[in-house]
C-alpha cells in the first residue's frame, strides 16, 4: 500500500466515527470535553456552529453518530453522545451575545424560505448575518415544521423548541404565519433573489384494504400527531392499533397513552432487526407498556353498524432474512382507532410543472446532490423536501449547503464552487507522559436515563418523560468518550523500530511487517479487524528495515500509550479539528495552525 | 512512567489459550523503564511465549538480581511467584527454587552486569549444575542504571555515549556457556520476536538450564553512533544462524524441512524443536562445529543470532542429585525432614 496522506481532511475525520457519520460533521469529541469540563456554554456554542439546534437534537437526534460510536465496537455500547448534547444545552448561560451580529445594513438581497421547520430555518441562520433579509412562509401559526407537528411534546418540550427557534427569528427574520404557498409561480412573480423550499415530507403514506373509507377511527399518523400538537385532538379510544414499527409509530403509540388508550398494539408486519425504529425509542415504547405483535399483515378493517370494531391480519411466517413469507391464518383483532404509520412521502401539488422545475418518475423535484438546486435556477430544496424523509439533522446539513449555494448564487459565484474541508493538527503533549486530553480508557457501563415515572408521564401530554443526565452521570458519560479526534500521528523517519508502542497498545492495532496490498496486509496484522471499514493507517519505509508501520484505526483507544512508549517521538498524540466551511464563512471559527509545528 | 495503566479494553477477536487464559492474563504491572527500552521488548515476547505454551501463572517463578534487567518481572505475569535478589545472586536462589519445587518453570531474568561481572561465578555454576531453568540475559553492553558504564560485555571499540571507546576484551556468556557445559545456548535480539518467540517455548520445554542471551538495546545510554550494541548496529550486523520452531507434544509436523540441512531435536517432555535451516556443515547439536562457527562469524563482527546449541542428553540438576520425581515440596514434612533420631542413625552409619 502507499503511505498514507494524512493530510488529506477525509483521513482522520473518518478515525473520527461520529463526526464521520454525523450528517452535520458535528465535532463531538471536542464538545464532550467541554462538557466533562463543566465547559457547558463552550458546548453548545460548538454544537450550534455545526447542528444549530443542539437543545432539540439532543432529545430528538436520530442519532446516526451512536450506532457509529468506536466505544460501540470496544466494548458493545456507543456513548450516549446525544443525551450529553442535551446537557450542555440545559445547563448552559445566555449565549446572546455569542449568536452572530445581524447587519443593520442589509445587502438588498430578498430570500424566501417556505416552511419554517429545521431546514429553512438554517438557511436563515446562516444567511441573517451576512446581511440577507430572510422572509418565511409558515402553513401553520406557530413555526417549527415538523419538529413541532410530529414530536410529541413528551420527547420535546414546547419551551425547548421555541427557545431554539427564537434564536433564529430573532435575527430578524420576516415570518409570516398562515401563509401556505399555493403556487409557486405566484411566489416567483414576487421577485425574490432566490427560494428555498423546505415543506418537508407532510403527506402520511394510505394503506388502500377494505374498509378504509368506511369510518373516521382510522387515522394517519403524522396528520394525527399534528392535531394532537395543536390540540385539536386530546383522546382516543381504549384500543388501538398502530400499523407499522417505525419511528412515527412510536410516537403515535406512546401519545395514544397519554390519550386514554388502554390496550395499545404496534403491529409489525415482519421480525424484530427489521424494524425501521430506533432501538431506544422501541425501548421506551415497550417500557409505556405497548406491545409490539411481530409478523402481522393488514388484510382489512372490520366495520359493524358503521362502527370500528377492528382489523384482520394475516399471520406471516418468514424465513431467515425476512425476505419470503407464508401465511399461517388470519386472526382478528378488536380496535378502537386505528392509526397507520407506514411512511410519509413528498407532495408539490402546488408547484406548477411548466416552470422549469424538473420532476423524477417518482414526482419529486431533480435536485443536485451538493448544490441543493432544483433544476430552475435560484430555487433550491432541503431537508425531507430534497429526497424524502430524513431526519432533522440532515434537514441542518441541507440548510448550510443550501446556504452556501444561494450565497454564492446572490454575489454570482458558480454554485459549483464550494469551499475546501480544512483541518487542523496540534500536538497534545504536554510533558513526558502528560497529555492534554483525559487519556485513561473508562471502563464504565452506558448511563441510563432517568425516566419520569409511568403514572406521572401519563397525566399531561406535555410531560417530558426524560430527566437528562444527572452530575454524576454525565461526569461518568462523557468521560468514556474515547476522544477519537485526538489522533496517532506517525513520522516514519524518526523510528527506530524497538516496538515499544506495538507491546504496548491495548487493543494490538499495531504491526511492523513488510508492506503489501491491503488484503495481504489486514491478514498479517498483529489482531485483523473484525469491522472492515475502518482504514489502515501505513507509514513510509522504515529507515532501519525498510518495513513499514501500519496502524489498524478500527478499535483504537486513544490512549497514547503509544506516544509514550516512543523513545523517539515518532508516534505523536495530535488533535485533529475539522474546518468546515459556512455560507460567507470559510473555515469558520478556527484558525489555522499548520500541522507538525 | 506512563501516565495510566494499560486500558483494560481488548482486541474483540483476542484469542484464549488452552488455558482459557487471553494474553492480557500474563501481562505484568506497567513498566517503569525508559520508552523504548529493548527490555520491555523481551518482556513481551516473555509474555507471548508463556500464553502461547500456556504455562499456568502460578507455576512461574521469576527470579531477577539488580540491574534495569532485574526490573522486568515485575512487568510480565502478575500471578506468578517472583523474587528479586540481591545483585548477581539470581543463580542460587533460583537452584534453591527448583530444587524445592521442580514442577516451576524457573525464569531468571538478568543482564550483563549482574550476570557477567558480580553474578559470573553463580551463573557458571548454576550452568555446571544443569538447574533447570531459563536464563535471559538482558544484553545491552551497559550499567544503565547507573549512567551507562561500559559492561563486561561491550565489545572492544564500541563507544560510550561521551565517545570513549572500550578497550577491554568481552565476556561472551554464548561462548562463555559452550566452553562449560550448557545444555541450550541461544542469542537473539530484542527486536525480533518472530525470532525470540520460539527460543522461548522451547526454553520451557528443555530438560535444563536454557541460556539465551538477548541483545536488547539500550535507548538511552547505548544506541548512538558507534556503539555495537544499538538497534541499527545489531540490525546491521545480525547473522541468522539458526532459524527454528517449536512444536508442542503430540501436534504434528506438517512443514516441510528445508534444503539447507535442517534438524529435530525431540525434548524431553516430547515437543520437538525444528531447526528449519542451518548453514552449511553446522551442527546445533555438536558443540566443536558450533564453536568453529562462531569463532569464525564474530570474529567478523557479525552477531551471529538463533538457536545455537542444543543437548537433551544431559541429566539436569535433580536427575544428577537423583531426587523424587516429585516435588520436595509435595512430600510429608515428616517424610522430608524425619528428625533427630534419623539423623542420628544417618550418622551411626558414617561412624
Amino acid at each position: 500500500m502507499n503511505a498514507t496522506d494524512v493530510n488529506n481532511p477525509n483521513y482522520f475525520h473518518k478515525v473520527v466515527d461520529c463526526q464521520w457519520a454525523c450528517p452535520a460533521h458535528t465535532n463531538v469529541p471536542e464538545y464532550i470535553r467541554l462538557i466533562a469540563q463543566g465547559r457547558y456554554t463552550d458546548a453548545y456554542m460548538l454544537n450550534r456552529e455545526s447542528n444549530v439546534f443542539p437543545a432539540i437534537l439532543g432529545r430528538t437526534c436520530d442519532r446516526p453518530c451512536e450506532p457509529a460510536c468506536r466505544r460501540g465496537r470496544v466494548d458493545g455500547k456507543p456513548v450516549a453522545i446525544c443525551r450529553l448534547k442535551r446537557v450542555a444545552a440545559d445547563l448552559r448561560d445566555d449565549i446572546t451575545d455569542r449568536l452572530p451580529k445581524i447587519p443593520s445594513k442589509k445587502n438588498g438581497k430578498r430570500i424566501a424560505c417556505i416552511g419554517a421547520g429545521p431546514a429553512s430555518l438554517t438557511v436563515a441562520n446562516d444567511l441573517m448575518p451576512l446581511g440577507y433579509e430572510v422572509v418565511m412562509f409558515e402553513k401553520y401559526d406557530r413555526p417549527g415544521g415538523l419538529m413541532r407537528t410530529n414530536i410529541p411534546a413528551f420527547r420535546l418540550p414546547e419551551r425547548v423548541l421555541m427557545d431554539e427557534i427564537n434564536q433564529i427569528l430573532d435575527m430578524g427574520v420576516e415570518i409570516r404565519y398562515n401563509s401556505d404557498i399555493t403556487s409557486m409561480k405566484a411566489l416567483l412573480a414576487q421577485g425574490f433573489e432566490a427560494i428555498f423550499v423546505g415543506t418537508g415530507a407532510p403527506r402520511g403514506k394510505e394503506l388502500d384494504i377494505p374498509g378504509r373509507h368506511d369510518t373516521d377511527r382510522i387515522h394517519i399518523g403524522i396528520d394525527w400527531l399534528e392535531s394532537i400538537a395543536f390540540g385539536h385532538t386530546d383522546s382516543v379510544g381504549e384500543k388501538v392499533l398502530i400499523i407499522g414499527v417505525g419511528n412515527t409509530a412510536m410516537d403515535c403509540c406512546r401519545s395514544s397513552c397519554r390519550l386514554g388508550g388502554k390496550d395499545i398494539k404496534v403491529m409489525a408486519r415482519r421480525p424484530r432487526g427489521f424494524f425501521k425504529a430506533s432501538p431506544w425509542e422501541l425501548e421506551d415504547a415497550e417500557e409505556e407498556g405497548v406491545e409490539i405483535l411481530i409478523n402481522y399483515a393488514p388484510v382489512r378493517f372490520v366495520i359493524e353498524n358503521g362502527k370500528l370494531i377492528g382489523m384482520d391480519f394475516e399471520r406471516l411466517e418468514w424465513d431467515a432474512q425476512a425476505k419470503k413469507s407464508k401465511t399461517l391464518e388470519t386472526v382478528f383483532l378488536p380496535a378502537n382507532d386505528v392509526i397507520l404509520a407506514i411512511g410519509q412521502e413528498n407532495s408539490f401539488p402546488w408547484i406548477e410543472r411548466d416552470i422549469g422545475i424538473e420532476f423524477d418518475k417518482w414526482n419529486m423535484p431533480v435536485v443536485d446532490e451538493k448544490t441543493m438546486q432544483c433544476s430552475r435556477e435560484g430555487i433550491f430544496f432541503g431537508g425531507d423536501a430534497a429526497w424524502g424523509p430524513k431526519n432533522i439533522i440532515w434537514a441542518a446539513e441541507h440548510g448550510h449547503q443550501a446556504a452556501i449555494s444561494i450565497n454564492n448564487y446572490c454575489q454570482s459565484i458558480p454554485i459549483t464552487e464550494r469551499l475546501p474541508q480544512g483541518t487542523n493538527l496540534i500536538s497534545q503533549k504536554m510533558g513526558i507522559s502528560e497529555w492534554s486530553y483525559h487519556n485513561d480508557y473508562n471502563p464504565s457501563k452506558r448511563q441510563k436515563m432517568q425516566h419520569v415515572d409511568l403514572t406521572r408521564r401519563f397525566q399531561q401530554m406535555n410531560i417530558e418523560v426524560e430527566l437528562g443526565f444527572s452530575a454524576e452521570q454525565t461526569a461518568s458519560e462523557a468521560l468514556r468518550c474515547m476522544n477519537c479526534d485526538v489522533q496517532t500521528v506517525f513520522k516514519a523517519p524518526l523510528c527506530i523500530e524497538c516496538d515499544a508502542c506495538i507491546d504496548i497498545c491495548p487493543v494490538q492495532c499495531l504491526t511492523i511487517t513488510r508492506n503489501g496490498e491491503e488484503d495481504d496486509l489486514r491478514q498479517r496484522l498483529s489482531a485483523p479487524a473484525i469491522n472492515l471499514t475502518q482504514d489502515l493507517y501505513v507509514s513510509a519505509d522504515l529507515p532501519q528495515t525498510a518495513r513499514i508501520m501500519a496502524k489498524d484505526e478500527d478499535l483504537c483507544v486513544h490512549c497514547g500509550l503509544c506516544a509514550e512508549r516512543c523513545p523517539t517521538a515518532a508516534w505523536d498524540m495530535q488533535k485533529f479539528e475539522l474546518l468546515i466551511s459556512y455560507a460567507g464563512r470559510p473555515y469558520a471559527g478556527s484558525p489555522l495552525v499548520p500541522s507538525h509545528a | 512512567m506512563p501516565s495510566i495503566v494499560k486500558p483494560v479494553a481488548t482486541h474483540p477477536s483476542l484469542q484464549r489459550n488452552a488455558l482459557d487464559l487471553t494474553i492480557r492474563d500474563y501481562e505484568g504491572t506497567m513498566s517503569t523503564l525508559c520508552a523504548g527500552c529493548g527490555h520491555d521488548s523481551i518482556t513481551a515476547a516473555l509474555t507471548r511465549a508463556l500464553w502461547e505454551v500456556a504455562t499456568p501463572p502460578h507455576m512461574i517463578a521469576k527470579l531477577s538480581g539488580i540491574g534495569c534487567s532485574s526490573k522486568t518481572p515485575a512487568y510480565f505475569v502478575t500471578g506468578a511467584h517472583g523474587l528479586n535478589s540481591a545483585h548477581g545472586r539470581m543463580p542460587p536462589i533460583a537452584t534453591g527454587a527448583n530444587a524445592a519445587n521442580r514442577e516451576l518453570v524457573c525464569i531468571g531474568i538478568s543482564g550483563d552486569g549482574d550476570s557477567l561481572s558480580i553474578g559470573l561465578g553463580h551463573m557458571c555454576h548454576a550452568i555446571r549444575r544443569n538447574v533447570r531453568m531459563i536464563y535471559v540475559i538482558e544484553n545491552n553492553g551497559v550499567y544503565g542504571l547507573t549512567k551507562g558504564q561500559f559492561s563486561a560485555s561491550a565489545d572492544v571499540g564500541s563507544k560510550s555515549k561521551r565517545g570513549e571507546p572500550n578497550r577491554m576484551a568481552p565476556i561472551d556468556s554464548v561462548m562463555l556457556g559452550l566452553s562449560i557445559g550448557a545444555t541450550f545456548i541461544a542469542r537473539s535480539f530484542s527486536g525480533d520476536k518472530d525470532q525470540l518467540v520460539p527460543i522461548l517455548k522451547a526454553a520451557v520445554s528443555h530438560r535444563g538450564f536454557a541460556l539465551i542471551d538477548v541483545i536488547s538495546p539500550c535507548v538511552t545510554f547505548n544506541d548512538h553512533e558507534g556503539s555495537t550494541k544499538s538497534y541499527l548496529y545489531t540490525r546491521r550486523h545480525e547473522l541468522k544462524a539458526t532459524e527454528t520452531d517449536f512444536v508442542p507434544p503430540a501436534s504434528e509436523i506438517l512443514a516441510q524441512i528445508g534444503q539447507n540441512g535442517a534438524v529435530n531435536v525431540t525434548m524431553h517432555d516430547g515437543s520437538m524443536v525444528r531447526f528449519k535451516g542451518v548453514p552449511p556443515n553446522y551442527d546445533p547439536t555438536d558443540r566443536g562445529k558450533v564453536m568453529d562457527y562462531l569463532e569464525e562469524h564474530q570474529g567478523q563482527g557479525e552477531v551471529v543470532t538463533g538457536l545455537l546449541y542444543l543437548d537433551e542428553s544431559v541429566p539436569d540438576m535433580h536427575e544428577m542429585n537423583k531426587t523424587p520425581d516429585i516435588a520436595l515440596t509435595k512430600i510429608p514434612y515428616q517424610k522430608l525432614c524425619p528428625g533427630r533420631a534419623a539423623l542420628d542413625r544417618l550418622q551411626d552409619d558414617f561412624r
